[in-house]
């Protein structure tokens, strides 16, 4: 099992050729207080980069592109009642969506944690 | 994502406020508004928000306008470009008014305070240079119009405002909504108003920039008081139901269409004499043909700015201003609907992302005003 991030703050847990998706901590303090989110259904195909699913804080409503391509097989459901979930445990339970990978070698071009890491000191 | 982070990071030559270290010491996180890098949050929109209506915010607004207007009859010059009552305004009172286009478009809102020297006028940030050309291009030379830049603006709101006040200025107690007057912090002379923009009692408080530090250092060692960001600024006014102008208002709004008849004062419906009178006080008698209204949301999401509004297929309106009102717990939204439609209890759709989302008209504020006024028997 391991974890890659995007230089747009998502996190991508693979374990098989499932891919788990949420955003970083870093992302949530940035956004503030998140209100809403809309995840996607399951069936749904996303290329690499493609719209997948929307977050709103107080303040602004926000993209969250798929990192990689694949099949949704499993939206957060519980995001839709307690959305506040990204604020408190972003890389945890308040995981967006589970995709099945299409291209596993997607992943060769995202970060490991300690590169992320040096992304966001450098930002 | 997002565009949001990419915005946040976007970091260009703004003008810095006096109390710039200050709100960064404090976690600020700086924002570009205006022009100047403000302070958007500090712990975060919610809990800012949420501890304004149930104590006291300090807003740093320096970035807006204050202006003198002396000289030779600075209010009979006043009411040629605003509709309210400015000739018969009380010393040390307020007021809310417009300033109009000769369309009788807003140019901006303002308040206008009567001193016993002069007219004393807080205008918005983003406006503040284009009021001014504009007063001269049309005051007559007589009028002296000075803009008082070294001086810093605080707001100070909420339940507990004018105790949290009256513990370093105890005079400041006798002030009522839309009163206003000369006090001294550690002997350094301050204008204070009962006034705000959150639907909240609470003061705006004009004091030189040297001593600004020192005045929120002050106020934020009192313990219901703490610093609060230009976001829960936007959410308080969107709950009281107060419009912003640039979202809200802007040079194609009229006061009818923009419900805000009551700037209109009652001498100036009959005789007129403002710049755009002709369109405005024909809108007063005929109404116009739209109008800002209050939109509750149904469901989580938000609906913001620049969503269309539909009944049907048909379009009937956009909304200006909207978001998640912490003290309600839900999405509201203010925006403009064809007068046909704008009638309490109307139900429409807002348009998000290709999906539509029930709204319903409904009456502002959405959280009622708790303004400091007298009582009366």
């Amino acid at each position: 099992m391991s974890r890659y991030f995007t230089e747009e703050h998502e996190w991508v847990e693979v374990e098989g050729d499932v891919a788990t998706v949420g955003i970083t901590e870093y992302a949530q303090q940035q956004l503030g207080d998140v209100v809403f989110v809309d995840v996607p259904t399951e069936g749904k195909q996303f290329d690499k980069g493609d719209e997948a699913a929307v977050v709103e804080s107080v303040k602004a409503a926000s993209d969250v592109y798929s990192p990689v391509s694949g099949t949704i097989v499993e939206g957060n459901d519980v995001l839709a009642d307690e959305p506040a979930l990204v604020n408190t445990d972003p890389e945890g339970d308040g995981w967006f969506f589970k995709l099945e990978l299409t291209d596993t070698s997607e992943l060769d071009g995202l970060m490991d944690e300690a590169g992320y890491k040096k992304y966001v000191a450098g930002l | 994502m997002t565009d949001y982070i990419a915005e946040m990071l976007e970091r260009v030559p703004d003008k810095l406020l006096p109390l710039d270290a200050w709100h960064r010491a404090r976690g600020g996180r700086m924002v570009s508004f205006a022009g100047y890098q403000m302070p958007v949050q500090y712990e975060g929109v919610m809990a800012e928000h949420l501890w304004t209506r149930e104590n006291a915010g300090l807003f740093d607004v320096s970035h807006m306008g204050q202006a003198l207007l002396t000289g030779e009859a600075p209010d009979v010059a006043l009411e040629t470009i605003v509709p309210g009552e400015i000739l018969k305004l009380a010393v040390n009172r307020l007021r809310y008014s417009l300033l109009l286009d000769d369309n009788g478009g807003i140019l901006d809102d303002l308040m206008i305070t009567r001193r016993e020297r002069d007219l004393y006028l807080v205008v918005n940030g983003a406006c503040k240079y284009d009021d001014l050309a504009h007063m001269r291009e049309t005051f007559p030379d007589e009028v002296v119009i000075t803009l008082l830049d070294e001086r810093a603006l605080f707001a100070l709101q909420g339940p507990k405002a004018g105790e949290a006040l009256a513990s370093i200025i105890p005079e400041t107690a006798a002030l009522y909504f839309m009163q206003a007057g000369a006090f001294a912090f550690e002997g350094v002379p301050v204008w204070i108003s009962r006034s705000g923009y959150t639907g909240e009692d609470g003061f705006e408080i004009s004091i030189d920039c040297d001593h600004a530090v020192a005045l929120a250092d002050r106020l934020c060692a009192i313990e219901s008081v703490k610093p609060i960001g230009l976001g829960a600024r936007d959410s308080l006014r969107l709950e009281a139901g107060l419009p912003l102008y640039g979202h809200d208002l802007d040079e194609n709004t009229s006061p009818v269409e923009g419900d805000l008849g009551f700037a209109i004062s009652k001498r100036r419906r009959t005789e007129g004499g403002f710049a755009g009178s002709g369109r405005v006080l024909g809108e007063l008698t005929k109404g116009a043909s739209r109008k800002r209204v209050g939109l509750t949301v149904q469901g989580r999401q938000p609906v913001r700015e620049g969503a269309a509004l539909f009944l049907g297929d048909q379009p009937v309106g956009t909304v200006t201003s909207g978001g998640f009102a912490p003290s309600i717990g839900a999405p509201i939204a203010m925006g403009f609907v064809a007068s046909a439609h704008a009638a309490l209890g109307s139900a429409l759709e807002a348009e998000v992302r290709g999906k539509r989302i029930a709204v319903t008209v409904t009456a502002m504020p959405f959280v009622p005003h708790r303004y400091h006024r007298p009582v009366t028997a």
